[in-house]
């Protein structure tokens, strides 16, 4: 028997995920069936994506806490990539840009050894002062500051934003023995990601007023209002089984999730939208790329973190 | 052995750089051939652009995929020359047509044509890359194109030319470099072109087919 590292409520918190998939793929099927001249590919396709994430997700959570980081890591490695192929990169800024990438292993490995002060300053500080030297030492001054503001914006939102996510596998198991720190990953995961479903059902099914025409002009009040909800909602029925949260703790990071989700999609979309393409990548069929599955991680990860640890796990 | 290690670099080291470290964006896989003789004529800006056209296809096809390279540069010395001719799998091309004559044929009384190689391939049913550009140049920037591939097809108007669009690789790893930078990277397949009777308007049909391929995507000019 393989010796899971996870407690048994967090197993039931994944089977939980899986019923509610097969429950969407039933759905899809259904609609399929009931519509048969409709075309439902493009939702089929987002579900099955979503198996497939879901099932590396999971794998990556119950096995072992090392192969979590690798996993969390490579998704950064992912998230960074597609940023710098998005974004309009300087010739000179190639050998630069190989030092952001290795920021990367460096900053899981503070997590890894549970280091909290180098894991907090290591991208907003060191790297911060160390890619603008490299740049200088190219030598190339021609659009300076554009290079050097971008990658340093790309690394706090693909590595040090999403690296929360992984601290939250270092705070002491002792704190929370309801779900330890893979519940709180599981709950922060499963509460951002249904929170991006249930706007956008509630967008499609009652959106009128729009909320930022310029930037995205899908996204609506009635969408926005109706995932808070559902986010509220969720929050409060399952941070007992999976998180130390009293219940109005649980009330207040059951808005701060939805809002926060809600400003991660937006401003990622907003780059997008700089850029000039409607996808970040070609990743994940039927969602886009990478950048455009994790943009609202990048908001409620270091949020959902930051309050965790001031109320629960203070030394 | 030099097949097995040739099945070995493309089945596991090309792929972990291609697939992991770069990652691609492919449009239109269902146009690559199936079986040869075909031509894919892609544009040219690094030397990853034959790994990413190999990885493209089934391992089992790797027999049958040759990429034209050419001669003064892969065969300059015998290290580089092995690697490149059993490993890589080159069909050497000699750019300066003299050379052709002392390398390939060891003082050939009649000089061989520098395509003969690739005329070769494409009657043993081949699948053959081509860099009609010649040369990588500089990179993510488009040279005009060679007519050596017109001449091709004009000895073979059975055989589809499929043009490819690579954009990201000269990024990935231009000429003069040796670093390796992951970036993501775009794989545009175009339709099959077929000999038009005219090299001039071969030539045209090929630099509008990578055009409109091309235009498929946002690009950045990169310096």
């Amino acid at each position: 028997m393989i010796n899971l590292a996870v407690k048994p409520n967090v197993i039931w918190a994944v089977g939980g995920i899986f019923s509610l998939l097969l429950l969407a793929s039933i759905i899809v099927s259904l609609l399929q069936w009931r519509n048969p001249h409709k075309d439902y590919r493009e939702l089929r396709l987002r579900v099955n994506s979503w198996w497939g994430m879901i099932i590396v997700f999971t794998l990556a959570m119950v096995l072992n806490r090392r192969l979590s980081l690798v996993f969390f890591g490579m998704v950064s490695f992912l998230a960074l990539k597609e940023y710098l192929s998005l974004i309009p990169t300087r010739r000179a800024d190639r050998r630069v840009l190989v030092w952001a990438y290795l920021s990367i292993p460096l900053q899981y490995y503070w997590i890894h050894q549970e280091w909290y002060g180098m894991f907090i300053i290591f991208i907003p500080v060191y790297a911060f002062l160390f890619m603008p030297m490299r740049m200088v030492m190219i030598g190339e001054t021609k659009e300076f500051l554009r290079a050097a503001s971008t990658l340093h914006w790309g690394l706090m939102v693909t590595v040090f934003s999403l690296s929360h996510l992984s601290f939250l596998l270092a705070l002491p198991e002792d704190r929370n023995p309801m779900g330890g720190g893979a519940g709180l990953v599981l709950f922060l995961v499963f509460l951002t990601e249904f929170n991006d479903v249930a706007q956008y059902v509630w967008g499609k099914l009652l959106g009128r007023h729009k909320i930022v025409p310029k930037v995205s002009p899908n996204k609506t009040w009635e969408g926005f209002l109706g995932g808070v909800a559902t986010t509220l909602l969720c929050a409060w029925l399952i941070a007992p089984f999976l998180t130390p949260l009293s219940m109005p703790h649980s009330l207040i990071i059951g808005i701060i999730i939805p809002i926060a989700g809600f400003v991660g999609d937006v401003v990622i979309s907003a780059v997008k939208r700089d850029i000039g393409v409607k996808d970040s990548g070609s990743l994940l069929p039927g969602h886009g790329g990478i950048l455009d599955r994790i943009d609202s991680l990048t908001y409620t990860a270091p949020l959902f973190f930051h309050f965790m640890r001031y109320f629960y796990f203070q030394s | 052995m030099n097949r097995l290690l040739r099945f070995l670099f493309f089945g596991v080291v090309v792929r972990i750089v291609v697939l992991c470290l770069l990652g691609l964006n492919v449009r239109h896989r269902e146009r690559l051939p199936a079986q040869g003789p075909a031509i894919l004529a892609a544009n040219h800006n690094s030397h990853l652009d034959t790994m990413v056209l190999i990885s493209l296809f089934p391992l089992r096809l790797l027999p049958r995929i040759r990429p034209a390279a050419a001669m003064d540069y892969f065969l300059r010395n015998k290290l580089l020359a092995w690697f490149a001719l059993n490993i890589i799998g080159i069909i050497p091309v000699a750019r300066k047509p003299e050379t052709s004559v002392d390398v390939i044929s060891c003082r050939a009384s009649k000089p061989i044509h520098p395509l003969q190689g690739c005329k070769d391939a494409l009657k043993r049913g081949d699948i053959l890359i081509f860099f009609p550009e010649g040369t990588r140049g500089e990179p993510e920037q488009r040279a005009k194109f060679k007519s050596g591939i017109a001449h091709l097809v004009e000895h073979h108007p059975e055989v589809p030319v499929i043009p490819i669009f690579m954009h990201g690789l000269g990024k990935a790893l231009p000429r003069g470099e040796s670093l390796l930078v992951p970036f993501f990277c775009d794989v545009f397949v175009g339709e099959a072109l077929h000999w038009s009777g005219s090299r001039v308007d071969f030539m045209l049909n090929l630099e509008q087919g990578m055009e409109k391929l091309e235009g498929e995507g946002e690009f950045n000019k990169w310096e």
